[in-house]
Order: C-alpha cells, then sequence, then structure tokens
C-alpha cells in the first residue's frame, strides 16, 4: 500500500542551505534583500522627516495654491501639479495609440526578422539617456513642433484648450507631452506587445475566417481581450511620464500659473520644477521641494499600483 | 471538358462549386503540396482524411485564403468558386472569406462577446449589415442545432456554453454570413462523442443547402457524413499529394489504390 501523504515528511526546500558556496550566496542575497528594503524605508523616512514642516507650515494651499515664493516662504505647487498630468496625458495621447499599433505590427503583421528588429529599436529607445533626448528636444524637435502648434492654433484657436495670446509657440505643454511620447512608447509598447502575444492566436484566426480586416480583427477581436493588460501598460507609461524630469525641463517653460492651454508658452511640471529651483533654494525652500516630490510619489505610486492591479488580473485571466 | 477527378460532376451527378486545379503549397522552400485537383459538388460533404502531416490542413486553408496569412507560404494552381478564381488579381481575400466560411479545430468562439454577439461578429468584423439582426440571430443558431439551448441567455458570455456548444457556437457563426462553403478543420477532434454526435446531425442537416470540406481525422467520422472523400499522403519529406478521391463508399470499401487501402483499414497513419 501506497503511504498516504500526511505520513512523509515534509522538508522546507526553501531554507535548506548546504555546502559553503550555498551558504556564502544566501547570505549576500539576504543582506543585498534586506539592505534594498532598508534603503527604501530609509528614503520614505527622510521624505516624510524633511517635508513634514512644509505641510505644516503650509497647510492644505500646498497643494491647492499658486504661489512659489522662497523669500517670503509660500511654497504651493497647484499650477505644477496639473502640469504635470497635463504633459502627461498629453503624451499618453500621442504615443498610446502609436504604441498599441507597433505592438499589433510586431506581433501579427511583421515578418519574423523584421519583428525582432522593431523590437529591439524600441527597446533601444528606453535606453537613450534622458538627457540626449532633452538636449535633441530643445534644439531639433521644439522649433519643428511649434511650427506644428502655430498651424493647430491657426486652425482650430477656437477650441478652448488650443488656443495662445502669447503669439509664441515654443515651452508649451504640448512640446513637453510629444517628448513625454517619445519616452513613453517603449515602456507601452513593450508591454502591449506581451499582452496582444499571449492572446489566443486562434482568435485572430477566426476573425480573419469571418472577413475581418486587419484592423476591424484588432479593434472587435485582440484590443477587447488584451484591454486589461493594455491599460496596465498605458498606466506605466503615465507613471514614467509624471516622473521624468531632465527632458520637460528643457523643453517646457515653467511658470506657476495654470494653464490648460496647451498651445500656450508655458507650463508646470513637478520634476523639472524641483531640479530647477534646487540649487538656489533656502533650507526651507528645499524642504518645501521635498514635499512636492512626495505628492509626486504618491500620485506615481497611485498610477503603478492601479496598472499592476490591472496587468496582474489580466494575466490571471489569461491563465484561468 | 475532361474530368480532373473522380469527383466530378459527372461521377457525382451534381454541378462542381468549388474546385482546385493542380495546387501546389511551398513554405519557404518547402513543398508540402503538389498538384492537388479536387472538385466539389453543391450541397454536398466531402471528407479529407489522411495521417498527420499530410498537408489536408495545409489544404483546407488555401480554399478560403487563410493560407496567406501564414509567413513565407506561398501557393501555385488556381482554386476556382463558381468558376472563378479566388487567387486571380482584383478578387478581395474578405469576400472570399465571406464567401466560404471556416471551423476550427478548436472551439474559438470570442470570450470577450455574448453568445449573440458572437453570432454577428462576422456581420461586426467585415463591416456588413443585417435588416433584422435578431433574426439572423434566431436563424443561425437554428441552423447549428444550438438554438433551443441559449434562446433563453442569448447575452450570456460565450465562455458559459459547454465545448461541443462553443463548437457550435462557432458553426452558428460562420453560418450568419451565409456562406456558400463552409470549410471545417477537425472541428470533432477537440470534443467528447456525445458532442461529436450533435455536430454531425448539424453537418448533415446545413449540408443540404451548402458545400461543405471536412478534415477529419476519424475514419467512422468520415463514413458517417460524407459524401465524398479525398486520401492525402506524404511521404519520407516529400509533399503531400492525393492518392485517391471518389465516393466516401468506394474509398472505403473498393479503393483503387493500395495505399488507400492499407490506410483506411488500419493498417498505417
Amino acid at each position: 500500500m501506497a503511504k498516504s501523504q500526511e505520513s512523509f515528511d515534509l522538508v522546507d526546500l526553501k531554507l535548506k542551505v548546504s555546502g559553503r558556496g550555498d551558504r556564502l550566496f544566501f547570505g549576500f542575497s539576504s543582506v543585498a534583500a534586506y539592505f534594498a528594503f532598508s534603503l527604501v524605508f530609509l528614503i520614505v523616512i527622510f521624505l516624510g522627516n524633511a517635508s513634514f514642516s512644509t505641510f505644516k507650515t503650509q497647510g492644505l494651499a500646498f497643494f491647492t495654491g499658486s504661489t512659489w515664493d522662497d523669500a517670503a516662504g509660500v511654497y504651493q505647487i497647484f499650477p505644477m501639479l496639473v502640469g504635470s498630468v497635463l504633459c502627461s496625458i498629453l503624451g499618453l495621447l500621442i504615443s498610446a495609440p502609436i504604441s498599441i499599433a507597433i505592438a499589433y505590427f510586431i506581433e501579427f503583421m511583421a515578418p519574423p526578422r523584421l519583428a525582432k528588429a522593431l523590437t529591439n529599436i524600441v527597446d533601444l529607445l528606453a535606453a537613450l539617456p534622458s538627457i540626449v533626448i532633452a538636449i535633441w528636444g530643445a534644439f531639433v524637435f521644439a522649433p519643428v513642433a511649434a511650427q506644428w502648434a502655430q498651424i493647430i492654433n491657426n486652425k482650430l484657436g477656437f477650441i478652448p484648450g488650443l488656443q495662445n495670446t502669447s503669439g509664441t509657440f515654443v515651452g508649451s505643454p504640448f512640446i513637453a507631452g510629444w517628448i513625454l511620447a517619445i519616452m513613453m512608447t517603449p515602456i507601452i509598447t513593450s508591454v502591449c506587445r506581451e499582452i496582444i502575444g499571449s492572446v489566443d492566436k486562434d482568435l485572430v484566426s477566426a476573425a480573419l475566417a469571418l472577413g475581418g480586416t486587419r484592423f476591424s480583427t484588432m479593434r472587435r477581436v485582440v484590443i477587447p481581450t488584451a484591454r486589461g493588460g493594455i491599460t496596465g501598460g498605458i498606466l506605466l507609461g503615465l507613471g514614467r511620464g509624471l516622473g521624468e524630469t531632465i527632458a520637460v525641463l528643457y523643453v517646457l517653460n515653467l511658470v506657476f500659473i495654470v494653464n490648460f492651454n496647451i498651445l500656450e508658452n508655458y507650463g508646470g511640471s513637478v520634476a523639472p520644477m524641483i531640479a530647477a529651483y534646487y540649487g538656489e533654494s533656502s533650507e526651507v525652500g528645499v524642504s518645501a521641494l521635498l514635499a512636492a516630490g512626495v505628492a509626486l510619489f504618491l500620485i506615481t505610486l497611485f498610477v503603478n499600483l492601479i496598472a499592476q492591479i490591472f496587468v496582474g488580473r489580466y494575466e490571471k485571466k489569461m491563465a484561468s | 471538358m475532361e474530368s480532373l477527378n473522380p469527383i466530378s460532376s459527372n461521377s457525382f451527378g451534381a454541378d462542381v462549386h468549388l474546385s482546385t486545379k493542380d495546387v501546389h503549397v511551398w513554405f519557404g522552400q518547402r513543398h508540402v503540396l503538389e498538384g492537388v485537383n479536387l472538385e466539389f459538388p453543391v450541397n454536398s460533404v466531402t471528407a479529407l482524411i489522411g495521417p498527420s502531416g499530410c498537408g489536408k490542413s495545409t489544404f483546407i486553408r488555401t480554399l478560403n485564403r487563410m493560407h496567406e496569412l501564414i509567413p513565407n507560404a506561398k501557393l501555385a494552381g488556381e482554386v476556382l468558386l463558381k468558376g472563378q478564381n479566388i487567387y486571380a488579381v482584383g478578387v478581395d481575400p474578405i469576400q472570399v472569406r465571406i464567401n466560404i466560411g471556416m471551423v476550427f479545430q478548436k472551439p474559438n468562439p470570442f470570450p470577450t462577446m455574448t453568445i449573440r454577439g458572437n453570432v454577428l461578429s462576422g456581420l461586426r468584423l467585415s463591416g456588413k449589415h443585417s435588416r433584422n439582426e435578431d433574426e439572423l440571430v434566431e436563424n443561425s443558431l437554428q441552423a447549428a442545432s444550438l438554438w433551443n439551448e441559449v434562446k433563453d441567455r442569448l447575452d450570456s458570455p460565450a465562455g458559459s456554453l459547454s465545448g461541443g456548444q462553443q463548437q457550435r457556437l462557432c458553426i452558428a457563426r460562420a453560418l450568419a454570413l451565409a456562406p456558400d462553403v463552409l470549410l471545417m478543420d477537425e472541428p470533432c477532434s477537440a470534443l467528447d462523442p456525445g458532442s461529436t454526435i450533435r455536430i454531425e446531425e448539424t453537418i448533415r442537416s446545413i449540408s443540404k443547402n451548402m458545400t461543405v470540406v471536412i478534415v477529419t481525422h476519424n475514419m467512422q467520422q468520415a463514413q458517417r457524413v460524407s459524401e465524398q472523400t479525398a486520401f492525402f499522403l506524404a511521404e519520407d519529406n516529400n509533399p503531400g499529394y492525393v492518392v485517391e478521391a471518389g465516393l466516401t463508399n468506394d474509398i472505403f470499401h473498393n479503393p483503387k489504390d493500395k495505399r488507400t487501402e492499407d490506410y483506411v483499414s488500419g493498417r498505417f497513419g
């Protein structure tokens, strides 16, 4: 008779360490893991400690007001928060459709060799240092995009949000949005590529056999099936955009006035604002900048959390 | 005109609906199918049988231009639907696929759509319209023998159905486009015997006014559902070809070729 399962001695394989090499490696891994954990913990403590006084003195107006005056000790970041979200959403509007299209092309249309090359090229885009994109953006792209902005303003300037009273088109949220789109595209593409690739190929065949075109197949079958994962990928891109510093600093004219006109020549964004003001701030000012960092961190954390929930739920659905 | 094949308007006494002339298929450099000449008479069921890897699934995909979606796939020869070559310049492959429907090996209803949505998916995908969608849904599900089981839950997700029901939903989905021909690539291989019998009944009933081509590994099934049978074979890395084709009864009980006899009597494959 076979032994019943209960009578086996269960050994916890995870913790079973044997041999000197194993012990060393185990020790090193544990230290590294605990170190990373403590580091995050310490950073959170530091941020909380450094920003606490700002939250205390500025109160809720820190989030809702529009004045930043280091000399007077007034620190309010509302235009920057609005700007961060506005520029990132603009970036998403541009990069999300492009990324989904690239992902679909790579997974379903490109011959294998081209698909591989494209995957690498898009990933390479993610490897470009921000400062390179920043300089290219400021000196090469911005003048061109400013012309696009002018054309849009000429034709559609009557629409609220596309107005421009200054007559200058550089330094706008529109241009910052484009730059962010370039930085978001690789991450959104790579998530969408994996998600779209995991859609059952049989469903795609079925759709094509029912007289579907490439486009209707994507719209009616692939995207609805992969919706949760694609949403997660887009939110990860949003997180990337919210945190981008140097590239936005180079192309956006930071002004503490709330601006929803995307073609106007100024805007806001939290991360570049911190970078711009850090060097010339008083000690209290630096604490306020760190508080702004905390606010941005919370927003990004929230966006990433939602993204992970979406991606996780999608993967679970696919596994079942 | 001389008939190219035992399955012809002469031998079967019906008009030829779909036919192939000297069809060859390559995947990259590999020649996988050689010189297939077959004729499918109107409102009949033709079974394609043969061992794995003989090219019968590849062949059925050439009949509605699904074949060309495989990277590096090439084709020579003609596939004629009512006399017109579906590969001729200027023929829209999408229209071909609307006229020649397909049911796959594994039931593959769209999981994000309801039962009703699945039946109407062909319309949505191909941009066609129907004046009376409710009637179309009912008729298609009736024709696929699924209506009575799902009429009270048309808005439930397709995934709530059993495997056999899902496959009949896929048949209904193809029928909703009112195709001339229905291709079925081993439609029962993923189903239990009870579901298989239901599908076979459905095939018998839809073939009253539709030409059906079915790939099957199951020789009893070929005998139960088809009027004609074509036997495919590929030997030692050579391209697959049709050894023998004709009335199902002849292929199984009075084959002309020794290899056919060996295969249908279960000596190999």
